[in-house]
């Protein structure tokens, strides 16, 4: 009996020491969280936050890696397989759903450090975006965007047009409104004829009125079409989040896509092949090599059209403008907003927490606010955001941030199966950008996304 | 060298040499080629994400496969590209072999023609997307020069899979070349001398004796360069990622994005077996057709 007691004893013991071998490094620190993201105009203002994090907490450290986006994301699967995924990194809605399901993402609510994220610190509806279908937050916001429109002044000036007008502009799928009125009228041909006048050669355009983001088939049209379907009226999916049922066969979807890619055939927009097909040079280049004039893109990218230069190297002035008023009698702009995830993988998920909380506190997105890249979800972060742009860019961003006040913004639709959802989207929404298929074909697109979720069910 | 050159009455039984100087290729080849065919094919019958146990399913994936539209076009796409690539190819690679051995004995010239194999095939895509964008492009630059209109080589579907095509020609026909240059070397000069005595022409030689006699070479070339062929993906990835639209969306692009980008691994297998299947029999027949195991050379 008593031999046994012993033996009991020591193995508590042993077991005791193992427990405390393993969590010491917790405890007394010396981890080093892995930490990726995307975006390197962000890098600065993290690593900021993350020399602050390091002294609030002796003996951590983040360690920031940067990807680009498209490499980002299948280092990122690829390190999921291969147990090289960072503890943390910067999550997307259309990728969270499908990180939940392939269960590497561990539920906030689960660590002690990020358990008592509040929903109501932030931006409305950002918090609750990044809960799963089981309830639990598997994000905690950092950011949010809407998008605008960019122009080049200069253009607005040679073509006799006052900036101002531009806060007003409307358009409608039938005949475009004030906003295909001014594009037509911004676009030049070779010969230096306005798309609006007699003797216009849509085959030799030398500036387009509107710049183009490709076709809009990855991301739900964010940055391409989204401000026109969502100011006609017309939802992606049923219910968001989680909806299960599509609307790409609503007519207003399709008419209004048919107003949009048109333009490209009346000559008022680039084509496929002219932004360089599936390789294409972003609306910020389109603007700063005037190939367009007016071009919607999203607020993450205010500092880089702060930055352009022209051919001569010298600063290229910018203007914004809000999307335009639809048939709706509102205008309207996609509401997203990007989350930091720790992985499932991280062996230490409590120094993660605390790191992630960190970056979701006061502190840092008021340092991510001053930098002026994005706008925190926090708003006194989104308010020292837009006086940076004031004060130090001469930039007015009311343009993105009057749709968040205005309460003209819909939610990125979150769903399950976006990998999928995104594959079969990207050729169907090129063939309707090309003019290889007409928009009524988005209703085979449509079948063939509601009977992912019919397999699913 | 002391010890090999010892004559023996009786040879010795090497038998346990030869496995240790075949051991490590065996175990490359089990390791890194048999393992993973036989644990693709036993994944092609499963539903499998990568992250979480695969579980069988039958034939799900092949009943998917034939049902599949984008993988009946990827096929398409892919034997059309394989078609002009191989033939392209194929006759550039011989006209180049011919002139390296009848026209010239200079090694740096030799040389010269097998530098676009040492590029990467990355970095030969990415300087072929630079040279035919449609808007920088010294490619298109020069066609206006020349009074044309601008071609859009890589975003438009009637040129993407000529153009992926023709920059894998540039990239391998030196290296192929040289293969045929190889099995020009083993045809014996005494042929063209007798050719010659006999008042034939170039042509006519090279009618009579050069492709008769290189046939064995040729179709080994050919098996090894269909195969390769057939694989093409990083040109793709690089140029157009399969678009515009499914125009350039050849098999293996369309099975790595299934696998890696939409984490169906088990149907992304299923498809990699029919690419085996379709390979193993085209390999057979080109055997078989070209008679690549007899030599007209005796």
């Amino acid at each position: 009996m008593r031999k046994r007691l012993a033996a009991l004893m020591s193995a508590l013991l042993v077991a005791g020491c193992g427990w405390g071998g393993t969590d010491a490094p917790t405890e007394s620190g010396g981890g080093t969280i892995e930490y990726w993201l995307w975006d390197s105009a962000q890098q600065p203002g993290y690593q900021k936050c993350a020399d602050l994090f390091a002294t609030e907490n002796p003996g951590l450290r983040v360690d920031i890696s940067q990807y680009g986006w498209d490499v980002y994301w299948s280092k990122l699967t690829a390190g999921f397989i291969a147990d090289t995924a960072p503890d943390v990194f910067t999550d997307h809605l259309n990728k969270f759903a499908q990180f939940v399901d392939l269960e590497v993402l561990r539920p906030l609510d689960d660590l002690a450090p990020t358990a008592d994220i509040n929903d109501g610190d932030y931006q409305e509806g950002l918090a609750e975006l990044w809960k799963g279908q089981d309830g639990k937050r598997y994000g905690a916001p950092k950011d949010w965007d809407t998008v605008a429109m960019f122009y080049n002044p200069a253009s607005m000036q040679a073509a006799g047009i006052d900036p101002a007008s531009l806060n007003t502009l409307t358009w409608n799928p039938a005949d475009g409104g004030t906003f295909e009125k001014t594009i037509a009228h911004l676009t030049i041909d070779a010969n230096g004829v306005r798309g609006d006048e007699p003797g216009f050669d849509k085959t030799k355009v030398k500036q387009y009125g509107l710049g183009v983001d490709g076709s809009g088939g990855a991301g739900w049209g964010q940055t391409q079409w989204s401000a026109f379907t969502g100011s006609a009226g017309w939802s992606v999916t049923d219910r968001n989040p989680w909806g299960s049922r599509f609307n790409l066969d609503q007519p207003a979807f399709q008419s209004t896509l048919n107003w949009y890619f048109g333009l490209v055939r009346k000559g008022y927009m680039p084509s496929f092949a002219e932004i360089g097909g599936n390789n294409p040079v972003g609306p910020d280049k389109q603007i700063q090599s005037g190939l367009a004039a007016i071009a919607l893109d999203g607020s993450w990218k205010i500092s880089t059209f702060a930055n352009l230069t022209d051919a001569a190297g010298q600063k290229l002035e910018m203007g914004i403008a809000p999307t335009p008023i639809g048939p709706s009698g509102k205008r309207a702009s996609m509401f997203n907003g990007l989350a930091d995830s720790i992985t499932s993988l991280s062996e230490q998920p409590d120094n993660a927490a605390k790191w992630v909380k960190f970056m979701s506190g006061e502190q840092c997105q008021n340092i991510i606010g001053e930098s002026g890249v994005v706008f925190p979800a926090r708003p006194a972060g989104t308010e020292k955001a837009i006086a940076f742009n004031r004060d130090e860019r001469k930039l007015d961003v009311s343009a993105f941030t009057d749709q968040v006040k205005d309460k003209t913004t819909f939610l990125f639709p979150v769903t399950t199966n976006a990998a999928d959802i995104t594959a079969l989207m990207i050729p169907r929404m090129d063939a309707v950008y090309i003019g290889d298929e007409p928009v009524s074909s988005l209703n085979d697109l449509n079948d063939q996304l509601n009977g992912l979720f019919k397999v699913a069910g | 060298m002391a010890v090999v050159s010892v004559p023996k009455k009786k040879r010795k039984d090497d038998t346990r040499l030869a496995i240790l100087f075949i051991a490590p290729a065996l175990a490359g080849f089990l390791v890194f080629m048999i393992w993973p065919t036989l644990r693709g094919i036993y994944l092609s019958f499963t539903s499998f994400n990568l992250l979480t146990p695969p579980e069988f399913n039958g034939l799900d994936n092949y009943i998917r496969m034939v049902q599949d539209p984008v993988f009946w076009n990827s096929m398409v796409v892919t034997v059309y590209y394989v078609i002009i690539n191989i033939a392209l190819q194929t006759a550039f690679a011989l006209a180049i072999a011919v002139m390296m051995q009848r026209l010239t004995k200079r090694t740096w010239l030799r040389g010269v023609v097998l530098t676009p194999y040492l590029v990467s095939n990355v970095v030969a895509a990415l300087i072929f997307l630079w040279i035919l964008d449609y808007q920088l492009g010294l490619g298109n630059r020069v066609l206006e020069l020349i009074g044309m209109d601008r071609i859009a080589f890589l975003a438009d579907s009637a040129w993407v899979i000529p153009t992926i095509a023709v920059i894998n020609v540039w990239r391998h026909v030196g290296y192929t070349a040289l293969l045929i240059f190889a099995g020009l070397q083993t045809i014996p000069e005494t042929m063209y001398e007798a050719g010659r005595m006999d008042g034939a022409s170039e042509l006519t030689m090279f009618r009579r004796i050069t492709l008769p006699l290189l046939r064995p070479i040729l179709a080994l070339v050919l098996i090894i360069t269909v195969v390769g062929s057939f694989q093409v993906f990083d040109t793709v990835a690089v140029t157009t990622r399969g678009g515009p639209v499914d125009s350039s969306r050849v098999l293996q692009y369309y099975i790595y994005d299934m696998a890696f980008g939409r984490f169906q691994f088990g149907y992304a297998s299923a498809m990699s077996v029919a690419l085996l299947l379709v390979l193993i029999v085209i390999t057979f027949l080109q055997y078989r057709l070209t008679r690549a195991e007899q030599s007209d050379l005796a």
